[in-house]
């Protein structure tokens, strides 16, 4: 059996559908971000396979992968930075507590 | 000629006026007063010596076979725009010039030096001094210029310094508004001005022949004097309501100088700059700002002849004028106003002899010239005798305190001085031989006989009426009666202080003798020496007519009786009329307030209000109309704006998906 780019595209669409609804139904701000992190990786994987598939030989994806993997993880520890602020002033980490940002 | 004392007359005063006018109010007035009048004093020098340098040394730089060259003693790029579009500057040195530097620095040394005496009690005296140095400044700018460029520029500084001026005692709010005026009404002339520029740049910077001229070389006006019918034929023929290009250019270009030299219509601003300091009022109307205009005319003299319709109509605006000012001046009742109408009137004979000039020869005039050279001889001497009877003015305004000859009267026996200058300048003024207003009103006046016996008539009845006016005032100022108020006041109106007296008595001095400078063989229109001989009938009809009228004067007003106010009483309508100036003044303001105000400005402003500023305000009630309606849609809730996001995304894609399908 052949291992097309679907088999690796098909995994990563159902990880970003987990990720969007992982994101809208829960309340936990950590799981949220678990969740945001899930739809980033979906992104990176198929920054990968269209590489592999469609420009082999070259590395654009993979390079651009590395560097999206190095900022996601930036971007977690400002995330979480965040969270932990949140949870000192208000003793929580529900999502629904936090609406005072509107208009 | 080396190019270092050329630079040094116009640093001179632009440094005074930096230094006066950054540091002068550190400075004590007299620390003030003095460097102005030194810096002055080397200034003058300084002109002279580049002047008898032109005129005397005999230099075949300067005259060749006897004729008087045009050269430029320097002419450098200033701004560079592009390759063809240059504006330099420069010093040209030529026989108008030349004169010019010696009036313009005599007159500017004689009032910076008056006025040491007249402004001592006035606040603002340091600003006052370097304005003087700005003024004179611009006007040596405007003279030497090089080419029409430098020339506006220096147009523009005179007319800027000339509101500062005339605006000096600025807690007044007729001396404010007088400015506003006298700048308003000059800058609104100088757009025709510019306009007139401009045509004339399109004409000269595709000549024909030689291809496109960069407007260094075309613009310049050693350029334009030595090739003027170049220019005309760079137009191709092309006319606009009847006349070619060029005319309309030059006529153009005159309307700044009407402008500048109060000629009727844009005269008004004239009478109203008496409310400036009695000296600065000398420095307009004698040396700089009201002969800018008479020079403009002779500077551009070539290139009028090519379009002889211009001169023509120079001639006749310069007529009419002279003949409303002298009117005028005969019923005022302020001394400095009857001298403004007088400078009015004397410009415009000015202008029309120079209208009345013509570069070829004309069968039947034995020297086509002559107005040009009479032209610029009376700019001299009448620069000499209007700043010298602005001074006495000055004076009598220094002892009295009032502007008006009601309040004078009998003054000969208290102020001797003055009276002796004043009686000098007014016979100058006069036309009475042999003081030099004789000699140039006979040069000139014998050029408008050769032109048209009208011009000639029609002018030799204005030099009669000047000599009315002068009189009229001279006799009500220091005879007529002795005003009873004069008791009444502490000390008795007394003779200036030195400062005063000296410039009154070197002016007087050089108003007798002037008329007999030699004048044709210096400043003619082609450099050329011409010889002046007076001209006996129309000097015996001028003299005649001027003694007849001084006469006339000394009947009426020498000493007080009842014929004035029965003249006032014969003709109420038209004395009251000359006296209120022919209402210009009120027609301006019909003008201005019902016809410009209330009509076109108040439409233009209805349509701004409602229609340009209504489209604005309903763009942006729509916008905050809807702004409030989709406010809800932030809730704070990011799970929310997750769910819209992610919906949109899918709307997006399925519209996208749909159209490749």
């Amino acid at each position: 059996m052949d291992l097309t780019m679907l088999w690796y595209l098909v995994p990563s669409i159902i990880m970003f559908c987990a990720g969007v609804f992982g994101f809208v139904t829960r309340k936990n701000m950590i799981a949220l971000l678990l969740s945001l992190e899930l739809m980033l990786n979906s992104a990176d994987l198929n920054f990968v396979v269209f590489n592999r598939f469609l420009f082999p030989g070259q590395f654009e994806g993979m390079v651009f992968t590395l560097f999206a993997i190095a900022i996601a993880a930036a971007e977690t520890a400002i995330a979480i930075a965040i969270i932990i602020n949140i949870y000192r002033e208000i003793g929580n980490t529900d999502i629904n507590s936090v609406k005072k940002m509107k208009f | 000629m080396a190019s270092t004392l050329p630079i040094l007359i116009l640093a001179i005063p632009f440094a005074m006026f930096l230094i006066l006018g950054i540091g002068g109010v550190k400075m004590s007035r007299k620390l003030a007063g003095t460097l102005g009048i030194l810096a002055n004093g080397t200034l003058a020098v300084l002109a002279y010596i580049v002047a008898f340098t032109y005129f005397f040394s005999g230099n075949p730089e300067f005259i060749v076979d006897g004729v008087r060259q045009q050269v430029q003693v320097f002419d450098v790029t200033w701004l560079a725009f592009t390759e063809r579009m240059v504006v330099n500057i420069g010093f040209l040195l030529d026989p108008i010039c030349a004169m010019m530097l010696i009036v313009i620095t005599t007159i500017s040394f004689m009032v910076h030096l008056y006025s040491w005496g007249y402004m001592e009690h006035e606040p603002g005296f340091q600003r006052y001094y370097a304005f003087l140095s700005l003024f004179t400044f611009s006007m040596l700018g405007l003279v030497v210029a090089t080419n029409i460029f430098q020339m506006y520029i220096f147009w523009e500084l005179v007319g800027v310094s000339s509101f500062l001026l005339i605006g000096f005692f600025y807690k007044l709010p007729s001396a404010v508004s007088a400015s506003k005026k006298a700048f308003i009404v000059t800058r609104f002339a100088d757009l025709f001005m510019l306009i007139g520029i401009l045509v004339l740049s399109y004409c000269v910077s595709h000549t024909p022949e030689e291809g496109p001229l960069g407007t260094a070389s075309a613009f310049n006006f050693l350029m334009l004097n030595a090739h003027p019918t170049n220019v005309l034929a760079s137009t191709l023929g092309a006319t606009f309501m009847g006349g070619s290009v060029l005319t309309w250019a030059m006529v153009l270009i005159f309307v700044g100088g009407m402008g500048k030299s109060a000629m009727l219509p844009l005269h008004i601003w004239l009478p109203d700059a008496m409310e400036g300091p009695t000296p600065v009022s000398a420095l307009i109307h004698a040396a700089t700002m009201v002969v800018a205009g008479v020079y403009l005319v002779a500077r551009f003299f070539p290139l009028f002849c090519v379009v002889p319709d211009s001169l023509t109509f120079i001639a006749i605006v310069g007529a009419i004028t002279a003949f409303y000012a002298a009117v005028v001046a005969c019923a005022q009742i302020d001394i400095k106003r009857i001298l403004a109408f007088s400078t009015i009137s004397q410009i415009a004979f000015m202008m029309v002899s120079l209208g009345c000039a013509f570069d070829q020869p004309i069968e039947g005039v034995h020297y086509s010239g002559l107005g040009y050279m009479a032209g610029m001889f009376h700019l001299f001497t009448h620069a000499m005798f209007k700043a010298l009877l602005f001074l006495g003015a000055g004076a009598l305004i220094h002892a009295v305190h009032s502007n008006n000859y009601t309040a004078m009267g009998g003054l000969h026996k208290y102020m001797p001085i003055t009276h002796i200058t004043f009686l000098i300048g007014c016979l100058a003024i006069a036309g009475i031989c042999p003081f030099s207003g004789f000699f140039s009103k006979d040069e000139m006046l014998a050029a408008m006989f050769a032109r048209h016996w009208f011009f000639g008539a029609w002018m030799t009845m204005v030099a009669g009426l000047t000599a009315f006016y002068m009189f009229r005032m001279y006799f009500l100022v220091f005879w007529w009666e002795e005003n009873p108020d004069y008791k009444k006041h502490d000390h008795k109106p007394h003779d200036a202080p030195w400062q005063m007296s000296l410039p009154l008595i070197v002016l007087a001095l050089i108003s007798c003798v002037a008329g007999f400078i030699p004048f044709g063989e210096f400043v003619t229109f082609n450099g050329e020496p011409y010889h002046i001989h007076i001209e006996p009938q129309v000097a015996a009809v001028s003299l005649t007519v001027a003694v007849l009228s001084i006469a006339l004067a000394f009947v009426m007003y020498f000493k007080k009786n009842a014929l004035p106010s029965k003249f006032k009483n014969a003709m109420p309508a038209l004395w009251q009329a000359a006296h209120r100036r022919f209402y210009w003044d009120e027609i301006y303001l019909f003008i201005t307030r019902n016809i410009i105000f209330d009509i076109i400005c108040k439409s233009i402003a209805w349509f701004d209000r409602h229609i340009i500023d209504g489209a604005m305000d309903s763009m942006a009630s729509v916008t905050q109309w809807a702004s409030v309606r989709i406010k809800g849609m932030q809730s704070g809730t990011v799970q929310a704006y997750v769910i819209w996001y992610f919906l949109g995304a899918v709307v997006l894609a399925a519209i996208t998906w749909l159209c490749i399908l």
